[in-house]
């Protein structure tokens, strides 16, 4: 029984990373029904700039100045990725958006390989090694720093879109272009921001992922987990994507210490098959009837 | 510019518009039959290394190009017919048994998958496929006793009526087989694409609800286009099978799914000539920066070698080009160039614009 908790616990801090990924999906998807399959690569290059500035063999800032100042960068770097490129497919077909953030994946991996290489390093975090126990069960506090990180940035990204006039601009214009744009949303400011929002996010995620053990610069294909719960969530629900990163985080420790191994790392992409095939939406669908 | 006097109706949908245009597939034809004669071994491999990724180009460009159906897992079906051929004949059938066994298994796979999958548009798809793709690559680890599992299986050679089409022993014999099934699935392909399945596809992609409103049965036409595509599919992985010998689940990566994907939007999207202009890209281009990166070492002594990911950073950056500034890729670029030159000097700037389609989505929230 406590195994089980122990896994749970873990698995949770796991999800909680996945699903701050899967935010960033969903962010964007929001913003633009488009999808970025950048996301876990931008992942990985927030969580190597983090270390970049942090870690005392490199320029050696303090943690607490370093992560956000990572944050700031990656936000500069989605905002200008939208701005430089993904503007240009205007008005294109969404396919047309998934093969080109494929391609700058493999260009955010290549820059990363060749700054840091491609042997794992260590994010230094001034919690490193910290432990709880309660009963018979040890938690790390870098686990729970990502679950309540998690939670609060849910929590604060739902709220924007609930609730402030960007949120709702950027809502408007993913429901129809071209109306926000006539009823005065300024449509292509707003995807800029919000992909500087989800460069932001992302790069919490990846500096989560850092302190709880060694990144190199092929973690991005973790993305691809991340967007199997954002899938399983619903694409563009927020609370969605947290609970599909939840499900997969604490499924995939509990299949692979009950199940053969193989089982564990297809499970996150069978619960995936089988919300769509039953759900086509997801579980938090927003999908209504076509009409004509 | 040539203006064809047509004399009956059928002729409207002719495999060739003229005379000349069929005596040009002819003579391509002919030169790709002779090509043994004309280079050396090393070329002749890479020329069936690029027929190869053509008729697998072929395979996903039935499901993209012209049924508009992202797929992000076609390794899966390239792995399930190289498996499928190769365990058959290691069975002891033989190979032209084992290689349409194998088109179909990927087929049928395919459109097993693609039924609950139709249901999915768009992007939706594009992920199912990928979740697919995932899967089929344990799967293959798993079933061990008939995939060898993490080492790797054999490919046999092949022998037809006494007459060895050995990869290595008989490069020659080899070439010729590929070029065969890769001209008859051509043809095959062509057929299909002025039948009225072929037509029902094309309307399926450009609006699937007129297409459903000219009695079209949307949900089938996609399931036998996919079953289709990773049908060909299968093929191409059969016989990439044998051009590499010995395999494992490696060889068929997500690398290899982005690869196809590249082969057709940067060959052109909703063209045959598409699938194998960007084979011949993709299959060339390494050699290409392999020799540039030789010239640059030779000159400049700065060893590019050293830096690794260089290839497929090039690629992305090449991807990335051909989708803001030309996404009808090479052969809609080469129909730009031909009607300016036919049309010369009458050619406007405009003939070819862009349709702009904006957001509209379905999503309450």
């Amino acid at each position: 029984m406590t195994e089980l908790l122990q896994l749970v616990i873990g698995g949770l801090a796991n999800g909680c990373i996945y699903g701050l990924v899967a935010l960033g999906f969903v962010l964007i998807y929001k913003a633009s029904e488009g999808v970025n399959f950048a996301q876990g690569d931008m992942m990985m290059l927030g969580a190597f700039i983090a270390l970049g500035l942090g870690n005392s063999e490199q320029l050696g800032l303090p943690f607490a100045i370093a992560v956000p100042l990572a944050v700031v960068i990656m936000f500069g770097v989605g905002w200008g990725v939208e701005r430089v490129i993904v503007r240009q497919l205007f008005g294109q077909p969404q396919f047309a958006l998934v093969i080109l953030t494929i391609a700058l994946g493999f260009v955010f991996r290549f820059v990363a390989g060749s700054i840091w290489g491609y042997t794992p390093l260590v994010l230094e975090t001034p919690f490193a090694g910290m432990n709880m126990r309660a009963g018979g069960i040890v938690i790390s506090v870098a686990d729970l720093i990502a679950i309540g990180v998690t939670l609060v940035l849910t929590v604060a990204l739902w709220a924007f879109f609930a609730f402030t006039q960007i949120g709702l601009a950027a809502q408007a214009a993913s429901q129809n272009q071209m109306a926000a744009y006539i009823v005065g949303v300024p449509v292509m400011r707003v995807n800029s921001l919000i992909w500087g929002l989800s460069g932001a996010v992302a790069t919490v995620g990846g500096v989560l992922y850092a302190t709880r053990g060694a990144i190199d610069p092929n973690i991005g294909l973790l993305g691809i987990k991340a967007f199997a719960a954002a899938v399983i969530g619903g694409l563009g629900s927020l609370p969605g994507a947290l609970l599909g990163g939840l499900i997969i985080g604490i499924i995939e420790p509990v299949a692979g210490r009950y199940a053969p191994g193989e089982f564990a790392k297809m499970s996150p992409y069978i619960i995936m098959l089988l919300v769509l095939v039953t759900r086509p939406g997801g579980l938090f669908s927003q999908i209504q009837m076509k009409k004509v | 510019m040539r203006v064809v006097f047509k004399t009956s109706y059928d002729s409207d949908i002719d495999l060739h518009e003229h005379g000349a245009d069929r005596l040009r597939t002819a003579l391509l034809l002919g030169l790709m039959a002779v090509l043994p004669f004309l280079v050396g071994d090393y070329y002749l491999a890479e020329a069936t290394n690029t027929l190869i990724w053509a008729l697998a180009g072929m395979g996903l460009m039935i499901a993209v190009g012209h049924t508009g159906q992202v797929s992000l897992g076609h390794a899966a079906f390239l792995a399930i017919g190289a498996y499928t051929d190769a365990a058959l004949m290691n069975a002891g059938l033989p190979f032209y048994l084992a290689l349409p066994a194998a088109g179909l298994a990927a087929g049928l796979f395919g459109a097993l998958i693609a039924i609950p999958a139709v249901r999915m548009s768009g992007i939706y798809l594009a992920i199912a496929t990928l979740a697919v793709f995932v899967i089929v690559e344990e799967l293959v680890i798993m079933l061990e006793p008939i995939t060898g599992g993490v080492g790797g299986i054999m490919a046999p050679s092949i022998t037809l009526f006494g007459v060895s089409f050995d990869r290595y022993a008989a490069l020659t014999n080899f070439y010729w087989l590929v070029l065969g099934i890769v001209a008859l699935v051509t043809w095959g392909y062509a057929n299909l694409m002025r039948s009225p399945t072929g037509r029902s596809f094309l309307a399926v992609r450009d609006s699937e609800v007129s297409a459903r409103a000219l009695g079209i049965n949307v949900t089938r036409t996609r399931a036998l286009a996919f079953g289709l595509s990773s049908g060909v599919t299968g093929l191409a992985g059969a016989l990439m099978g044998h051009f590499i010998g010995f395999f494992n689940y490696e060889l068929f990566s997500v690398i290899i799914s982005i690869n196809l994907l590249l082969v057709v939007t940067i060959g052109g999207l909703g063209s045959i000539q598409g699938a194998f202009l960007g084979a011949i890209l993709i299959t060339g281009m390494p050699q290409l920066i392999a020799i540039l990166r030789d010239g640059v070492n030779a000159n400049f002594g700065i060893d590019l070698g050293g830096i690794p990911g260089l290839d497929t950073m090039v690629f992305s950056m090449i991807l990335i080009g051909f989708i803001i500034f030309e996404p009808a890729g090479l052969y809609g670029r080469w129909r730009k160039i031909r009607v300016w030159l036919e049309t010369f000097p009458l050619a406007r700037r405009d003939m070819f614009r862009r349709h702009k389609t904006y957001l509209k989505t379905e999503r309450m929230k």
